[in-house]
């Protein structure tokens, strides 16, 4: 199909980097990176397409890590089931917090806050639950078998993310090409002129939550995995709700290439930075404020944007070369 | 009788201490072209607004091929077969016309192909066929009035509202989009149009509704309703009707 040539050429491309080095900086920081650009791309879907922006993506990631965690660790199930049931979680949830929100008709800045303050009131939640391991947080037991998920070097791991995020990408590129996507982004641009044509906005926008929770869920079961340990901060944390926003903004919201663009770029960074001015606590999100500040402001269709606009340039000053200077 | 395509039963709309639409009833039938005018502030808008779903009436009915539809929501008379345009034009901005109508043309279809084929042919029956490509954002005001049109087409609705779709546009577009809107109507489409241009009311109505503060004045055939004093007063003021009666003796 014509339209996954690209999706197919980035994943190959991306495929080939542990081939290429053994590097276990290398590696982290591309599985850290792919890990946003999961997280991001959910995002995007409600976000970039639904024009509903959700400052509480980490109410899905913190849910996917919880229930792969809590599942193996208090119940001993095993971790590729407690990944599945971790997705489903993180979409039940999603599927709750916007039915509420959406059936009351909860918009723009309204519907922001919103997914805020329950991604915070399960943070607080997590932070005093017994099962949750409250304070002390949660620790997943070393057991580095592949049935268990876990895997002595990081190149499965980053098999993984790449295979969840070539998964994304795909999904999001067959939603573009949808009834449901149209209907997603025809809502975002005018509600009512939407409704008039007979489009059940509620239900579209519904949909489009849940998609986008399981998959935000989808990191967060892998940031269990991977790390091996989390607690209230990390998993429900606001840091994942910004990281999930930045990525698609920086990168370009509403398009299928945006989060992981962005979450490259965002990530280089903060490498950069961690470079220069050491491990400074907070830093990074210094750096992010601004760089969400210059993208919103110079480049508001992110840097697949400013490619875009690149490109028409380039190819209408190829077409108009070959004219002859009239009169 | 045979049940009215659409029949309104003494609806009201009050916003607090505000009484939009008093007790308004009306009937449309089928296939034809009706009109409903009245001065600025009568309540035209708000009272297509209730019949779209987008408000529910604070009292009174609104029946659909003898079908009660009082508060359902727009999308599901979309999917009835009643679609309209808005005053202010709403057209999905970022997306091309093409984009636009194939929306609408979603109604009725899945498929994305199939959608953008039945929304090339709409385009080209409203002459927006040029103009496929280009952003709806770029559009002249009488191509947008033109892309409302064609969105609300796009779902092939029985009964079509239009408000204002003449507004705003100069002489010479007017006598490009009356021929238009008769086209629609020849094919079947059964239209009630808010309408100011009174030229093109004439021309295009088989009935016409007069409000006027809320409340139906009267209602008939275009060119009786123009005579009536009544309407002449509730677009010109009290005393108006003579005064031009009197005007129209001396110049006799």
């Amino acid at each position: 199909m014509k339209a996954l040539t690209p999706i197919v050429v980035v994943v190959a491309l991306l495929a080939t980097v542990p081939l290429i080095t053994a590097s276990n900086v290398v590696l982290n920081f591309l599985v850290v990176a792919l890990l946003t650009a999961l997280v991001g791309q959910g995002w995007n879907l409600l976000g970039g397409y639904g024009g509903q922006y959700s400052f509480g993506h980490a109410a899905f990631f913190g849910t996917g890590t919880y229930a792969t965690a809590i599942l193996q660790v208090r119940y001993g199930i095993n971790a590729w089931l407690g990944f599945a049931i971790g997705i489903a979680a993180g979409a039940a949830v999603g599927a709750f917090i916007g039915a509420l929100s959406f059936r009351s008709g909860l918009k723009g800045s309204y519907f922001a806050l919103v997914t805020l303050a329950f991604a915070e009131v399960l943070r607080i939640i997590a932070s005093v639950a017994p099962i949750t391991g409250a304070g002390v947080g949660t620790l997943i037991k070393l057991d580095l078998r592949p049935e268990a998920l876990q895997f002595q070097s990081r190149v499965p791991f980053y098999w993984i993310i790449l295979g969840l995020v070539a998964v994304s990408l795909v999904i999001m590129r067959m939603i573009e090409n949808s009834r449901f996507g149209a209907y997603l982004v025809a809502l975002r641009e005018n509600e009512d002129a939407a409704k008039a044509l007979g489009v059940n906005t509620t239900l579209i926008k519904l949909g489009a939550m849940t998609v986008s929770a399981a998959i935000a869920a989808a990191g967060g079961c892998f940031y269990a995995q991977y790390f091996l340990f989390i607690d209230a901060g990390i998993a429900y944390g606001p840091w994942i709700s910004i990281e999930a926003l930045l990525a698609p903004i920086v990168g370009g919201a509403g398009t299928v290439f945006g989060p992981l663009l962005g979450a490259l770029v965002v990530k280089s960074l903060g490498e950069a930075t961690k470079l220069v001015a050491g491990d400074a606590p907070g830093l990074d999100l210094v750096i992010y404020g601004c760089v969400l500040i210059l993208i919103v402001a110079f480049a508001p269709s992110g840097i697949a944007g400013l490619l875009r606009k690149a490109w028409q340039r380039f190819t209408v000053m190829e077409s108009l070369r070959p004219e002859e200077p009239h009169g | 009788m045979v049940e009215p395509l659409l029949r309104v039963d003494g609806v009201s709309k009050r916003f607090g201490g505000l009484l939009a639409v008093d007790n308004v009833s009306l009937s449309v039938q089928s296939g034809r072209i009706t009109a409903l005018i009245g001065p600025n502030g009568a309540g035209k808008t708000t009272l297509f607004a209730t019949i779209s779903g987008f408000l529910t009436p604070s009292s009174g009915r609104i029946y659909h091929r003898g079908e009660d539809i009082t508060g359902v929501p727009p999308y599901r008379l979309a999917r009835r077969g009643i679609a309209r345009t808005f005053q202010i034009v709403r057209p999905f901005a970022g997306l091309t016309v093409h984009e636009n109508i194939a929306i609408g043309a979603h109604l009725s279809r899945r498929s994305r192909a199939a959608a953008r084929d039945a929304a090339a042919h709409v385009a080209q029956l409203v002459g927006l066929e040029q103009f496929l490509d280009k952003p709806a954002a770029n559009l002249t005001v009488a191509g947008r009035k033109r892309l409302e049109l064609a969105r609300a087409l796009a779902t092939e609705p029985g009964l079509l509202l239009l408000d204002e779709v003449l507004a705003g546009l100069n002489p010479t577009e007017l006598a490009a989009m009356v021929p238009t809107i008769r086209a629609i109507a020849d094919r079947g489409t059964t239209i009630v149009m808010i309408e100011h241009v009174m030229q093109a009311v004439m021309s295009l109505a088989q009935h016409v509704y007069v409000l006027a503060e809320g409340r139906i004045l009267t209602d008939g055939s275009p060119q009786a309703v123009v005579g009536d004093a009544r309407v002449i007063e509730a677009y010109l003021g009290r005393g108006a009707a003579a005064r031009l009666a009197l005007a129209g003796a001396a110049h006799v």
